[in-house]
């Protein structure tokens, strides 16, 4: 992908400085993946005192459910979901020192505070283009709570995985910023 | 009175399972002609580069679905079908509602299609086979079988609304909760959307209208002139709106606005808005079934 920044996990608070609203990245290495069951799940555990399933220092999360693979493939289609459901668990993990997300969609503003807060970053993968985003993930490991299925906890590495800086971590989104320079009415 | 023998059409349930599955199959790997076509020109249109080069990955996306057999997206959707069962036609074999699930269960297990039903809206245990689906029945003159399946994801659906409108809030109170709708919604339904309006009768009726709405082609307006002016007016107050492809800013915010209208009470005007993602699935086939004696009887 020409333009873009390439961008190794894990994720340090140093390379999340670096990323701007509006970048086109290109993210390669591990990264988890995580929705809606599986962040009910990490954050009971976190309000319990107990361990997640992986150590979430200076990782990323990406929010998915894949469709299950083919013989031959090493993981079914895998889009980005809607962010926002996950809302109310993010600030969680984002303090326990999670320095990225990938999913699609708004954010509440509790969460983009903590973006700035801890320094991290929210990455917009193409909704709804699964089939391709797909083939940009070489290795699929189911690591935590297999019973959930689809949203069972996933440890992937990506090649190209292509992305862009959504929220960047002092806060600058690029729904605001595109909205606004294409926006032909008010209100 | 005096009824001649005559044959009623009938047609075996397996016939029905097998279109079932390939429909759920084919729905979520062979994304419409019409569709790609309007990425197409929405990408000949569109400003925006982070805009254009959304659209570009949606279509090689489309392709390699296509090609490779695998689904669109991974939200392949809890299924909702459409079926129109012809008055004179006969379903032989066991209940239609169970032949119905049996397809989709076939389909959403045989294409690998992801699981995404749980049982109990709170308890929230997934069914591990996508059934049930949402099954919408109508009954119909002929002797025909017509099935629509709509593979419906969430992330578009949980974004629609449905407002009990004041009649004196007119047509430009309607149009504005449409457009509110969409606003609100900004880049969670993966723009560029199909929208579904239904207006008028009941609550329900108005939301089943909506969805409707949204398995007519992509570039057929309304046949009737005064409405499809009204899309026309809603399609172009969301395109400015700004939201773009994915939400990052252009002017392709929706591809089609499909309007579908019912009389209604003196005292309401019930407005549902029902949002399809870009990947806008849905497919149908109409099965004939085959004449068999069924009975001669006169007195």
């Amino acid at each position: 992908m020409s333009g873009s920044v390439r961008i190794e996990t894990p994720l340090t608070k140093e390379k999340v400085a670096r990323l701007k609203v509006g970048d086109n990245v290109s993210l390669n290495g591990v990264i988890y993946t995580g929705r809606d069951a599986a962040h009910k799940k990490m954050v009971e555990a976190i309000n319990r005192g107990e361990e997640i399933p992986f150590e979430i220092r200076n990782q990323v999360i990406y929010f998915v459910g894949p469709a299950p693979a083919k013989p031959g493939q090493v993981i079914g289609s895998a889009g980005p979901t809607t962010s926002g459901r996950m809302d109310a668990y993010s600030p969680v993990l984002l303090a326990r020192g999670l320095s990225g997300m990938i999913g699609k969609g708004l954010l509440s503003a509790k969460v983009t505070n903590a973006l700035k807060k801890y320094g991290a970053v929210y990455f917009g993968a193409i909704g709804g283009a699964g089939a391709l985003i797909a083939k940009r993930i070489i290795s699929s490991e189911v690591i935590a709570y297999p019973g959930l299925g689809p949203e069972a906890v996933r440890r992937l590495e990506v090649k190209d995985f292509p992305l862009i800086v959504i929220i960047d971590s002092q806060g600058h989104n690029l729904y605001d910023l595109g909205k606004a320079r294409y926006r032909k009415v008010n209100g | 009175m005096n009824v001649k023998g005559y044959k009623l059409k009938q047609i075996g349930v397996e016939e029905i399972i097998v279109a079932v599955e390939e429909l759920c199959i084919s729905a979520n790997y062979d994304l419409g002609e019409d569709v790609i076509d309007s990425y197409k020109k929405a990408l000949s249109k569109e400003s925006s580069p982070l805009g254009r080069r959304v659209l570009e990955c949606l279509i090689e996306n489309a392709q390699i679905a296509r090609a490779e057999r695998v689904p669109l997206c991974q939200d392949t959707g809890m299924a909702v079908l459409f079926v129109e069962v012809g008055q004179d036609l006969h379903i032989v074999g066991g209940p239609l509602s169970q032949v119905l699930h049996e397809g989709v269960r076939r389909g959403y297990e045989n294409g690998y299609l992801r699981k995404s039903v749980v049982t109990d809206p709170f308890e929230r245990i997934n069914s591990g086979d996508n059934i049930p689906a949402v099954i919408h029945y109508e009954i119909v003159p002929g002797d025909k079988l017509r099935l629509t399946v709509v593979p419906k994801g969430f992330g578009s659906e949980n974004m629609g609304g449905i407002k009990m409108c004041k009649p004196s809030e007119g047509l430009e109170g309607a149009m504005q909760f449409v457009v509110d709708t969409v606003d609100r919604a900004g880049g969670n339904p993966c723009p560029p959307i199909i929208v579904g309006v239904g207006v008028g009768g009941t609550m329900e009726k108005a939301a089943l209208l909506a969805k409707k709405a949204l398995t007519r082609p992509l570039g057929q307006n309304n046949p009737e002139e005064r409405l499809a002016q009204i899309e026309r007016e809603l399609l172009a107050r969301i395109n400015s709106l700004g939201i773009g492809p994915q939400g990052f800013g252009g002017m392709t915010t929706a591809l089609a606005v499909n309007l579908e209208t019912f009389p209604t009470h003196i005292a309401g005007m019930p407005v549902a808005v029902n949002i399809n993602c870009h990947a806008t699935r849905h497919k149908t086939i109409i099965l004939e079934g085959g004449r068999a004696d069924v009975r001669q009887r006169s007195n």
